[in-house]
């Protein structure tokens, strides 16, 4: 017959507890491992969901003032007339499923030495890790006349939501036989593609729609990405309708007199009727006060980790991070909070984080129904993170793989958004 | 005693449960890391939200591996995928090959014509079933066909007939062109529909 005394049950408990209490103190005493997440774009989002699928007893608190998010990428089928902004349109409601406490505030201060972060709201967040995914911020100084106060009237469009809904009215609203000028932003800055598939939609927009109408593209870099295709397609799709000026035309200095909508730069006077500026970039403005960012307005991390080289406990990632060879993409800072949630889950657990891999697909639309690609993986090599391999679409691509490319952007939208934000 | 009994097994159980994660402390492998990274175009963990990407959860290990070297090697056609494939060693492909053999194959609802998927369960029975066994569903011996997204099959069957994509199997080569004498273009588009509509 089976008999356990009093005794015997309590030394059995004992001793389940005893074992615990070697493999991890906090659960037993009732501390889960808290992380703060400062940004709920494309990185901070992805970051926040793989850390609580790799480790779900870890607390993670998620702080974006914005009750949605509107992608950038995908953005400017919006602005020429091919999708609804709405599409763009994404809640927090997925990541509260994963456990995720989100947190609408704005962040004001972090505190690395106390481990705590502050908001406009008056709330405080104690952290044993913090990640920082502001994304950018525009300097709008860096075109002469342009501020933050004209950007409803002269609309940069780099951040999704009302400024893309503005850029594709005033492009519906404009007359046909208008010209539109786009001013392109210096090295380096979110979405390299961006400009130039804008330039492609807004092209296909005026060629189905205001034939008469120009664009024209100020730029002060003489190399972009992806330039071949994007040239290759302006000459066969918008010949007549779009015109770049790189600076040995347009020089490498803009500014804007506001009132008449008219840029001035080396190439002359451009007098536009719908315009949109495009600004030089930064880190979000939190990186800068939370004493994250270098002389030029990025933040150095140690690429295993994406901890900040400046304040320890602290990760950087995203279009705010400098990260070697990977370009400023949604697809890179995907690929990056996804190493950060796994580093900081081995931290957290007391081991050392397994070697990283960074991968970036990017897509850009030419036409309506057509789009060239880019795909790299990288490596972290002495440090550093570089490329291993990386190829474009091959330049003498048919039509039918073009579209083919188009079906599998939507493709990567819709995983894209499903892993970001559940 | 019997009283005691039980509450010694009930609190027993309570602080086993409890223990889990401090005895085995959460890890991330390299092989999740790596496979993580496809999660932007196939969807998380594999299984691809539409509407064309392939969904690569529930693969065999085998035809992973072989397609990931085929593309590596310009054998088979892929948009972004010969350009993947160049960025990981047989090592790594390996690892993502187990990691999503391992991952459930998730079947989104994907539009299709009752009708037309009624034609093509009797066609798929004929032509198809020997090797893409239990109605496209089984992944030993080659790949899943039910629930995945119809451009995708589309573009594979474009490939195979344009040499872009090797046959694998003399049998599928053989198959595919009965179906087409006897069928016709038809005959594909009611397996595209069947195979969409499988849940």
């Amino acid at each position: 017959m089976f008999r356990m005394h009093r005794r015997t049950f309590l030394q059995a408990v004992g001793s389940s507890a005893a074992a615990s209490l070697v493999g991890a103190p906090s659960l037993v005493l009732g501390a889960a491992k808290k992380v703060v997440i400062v940004g709920g774009g494309t990185g901070g989002a992805t970051t926040a969901q793989y850390l609580r699928k790799y480790d779900p007893s870890i607390e993670v608190t998620l702080i974006e003032p914005n009750h949605h998010y509107y992608t950038c990428y995908f953005s400017n089928l919006v602005v020429g007339g091919l999708r609804q902004l709405d599409s763009l349109k994404h809640s927090y409601d997925g990541l509260a499923k994963r456990g995720v406490k989100v947190v609408h505030d704005t962040v004001t201060a972090i505190d690395g030495a106390a481990k705590q972060v502050i908001t406009a709201g008056g709330q405080k967040f104690a952290f044993d890790r913090c990640i920082v995914a502001p994304g950018i911020d525009l300097n709008y100084e860096g075109i002469e006349g342009y501020s933050q106060a004209l950007e409803k009237d002269i609309p940069h469009a780099w951040k999704a939501g009302e400024q893309t809904a503005i850029l594709a009215k005033q492009l519906q609203e404009m007359k046909d036989g208008g010209t539109v000028v786009m001013v392109a932003p210096p090295n380096p800055y979110r979405c390299p593609p961006g400009p130039y598939e804008r330039a492609c939609l807004i092209a296909n927009y005026l060629k189905q729609h205001k034939p008469k109408s120009k664009l024209i593209i100020l730029d002060p870099k003489d190399k972009f990405s992806k330039q071949g295709l994007f040239t290759a397609a302006w000459k066969k799709h918008y010949s007549g309708i779009l015109e770049w000026l790189g600076p040995e035309m347009a020089g490498t200095k803009f500014s804007v007199d506001a009132k008449s909508k008219t840029v001035k730069c080396a190439g002359g006077e451009f007098k536009a009727d719908v315009l949109n500026l495009i600004p030089p970039q930064r880190a979000g403005a939190i990186a800068k006060a939370a004493n994250l960012t270098d002389d030029k307005g990025w933040c150095p991390v140690n690429p295993h980790t994406f901890e900040s080289t400046l304040v320890p406990g602290v990760h950087v990632i995203g279009d705010a991070a400098i990260a070697g060879a990977m370009p400023k993409s949604a697809y890179a800072a995907n690929s990056q909070g996804k190493v950060c949630a796994m580093a900081v889950v081995m931290l957290l657990n007391g081991k050392n984080p397994v070697d990283p891999a960074y991968t970036n697909t990017c897509y850009s639309f030419v036409t309506a129904d057509q789009a060239v690609s880019v795909a790299a993986i990288y490596e972290l090599k002495e440090g550093k993170i570089v490329e291993k391999t990386s190829g474009l679409t091959p330049g003498d691509a048919s039509e039918a793989v073009l579209r083919r490319e188009a079906e599998y952007a939507e493709s990567w939208y819709r995983n894209t958004v499903t892993d970001i934000f559940g | 005693m019997k009283y005691w009994k039980q509450v010694a097994l009930g609190a027993a159980a309570v602080v086993a449960t409890a223990a889990i994660p401090a005895v085995h402390a959460a890890e991330v492998s390299y092989a999740q890391v790596l496979a993580n990274t496809c999660a932007g175009c196939h969807g998380p963990d594999g299984s691809s939200r539409g509407p064309s990407a392939p969904t690569i959860a529930g693969m065999s290990p085998e035809i992973f591996i072989d397609a990931m070297r085929d593309y590596r090697d310009g054998k088979r056609y892929g948009t972004v995928m010969q350009r993947i494939a160049k960025g990981y060693t047989d090592e790594q492909i390996k690892l993502m090959a187990e990691y999503f053999a391992k991952q459930p194959f998730q079947r989104f609802p994907q539009n299709h014509v009752a009708k037309l998927a009624e034609t093509g369960a009797k066609l798929h029975e004929r032509y198809c079933e020997k090797c893409h066994e239990n109605g496209g569903k089984a992944s030993a011996e080659a790949g899943v066909l039910a629930g995945q997204w119809i451009p995708y099959l589309r573009f594979q069957i474009e490939d195979y007939q344009s040499g872009a994509r090797e046959y694998k199997e003399k049998n599928m080569q053989k198959r595919l062109t009965e179906l087409l004498e006897k069928e016709g273009e038809k005959g594909l588009e009611a397996l595209y529909h069947f195979y969409a509509s499988q849940k």
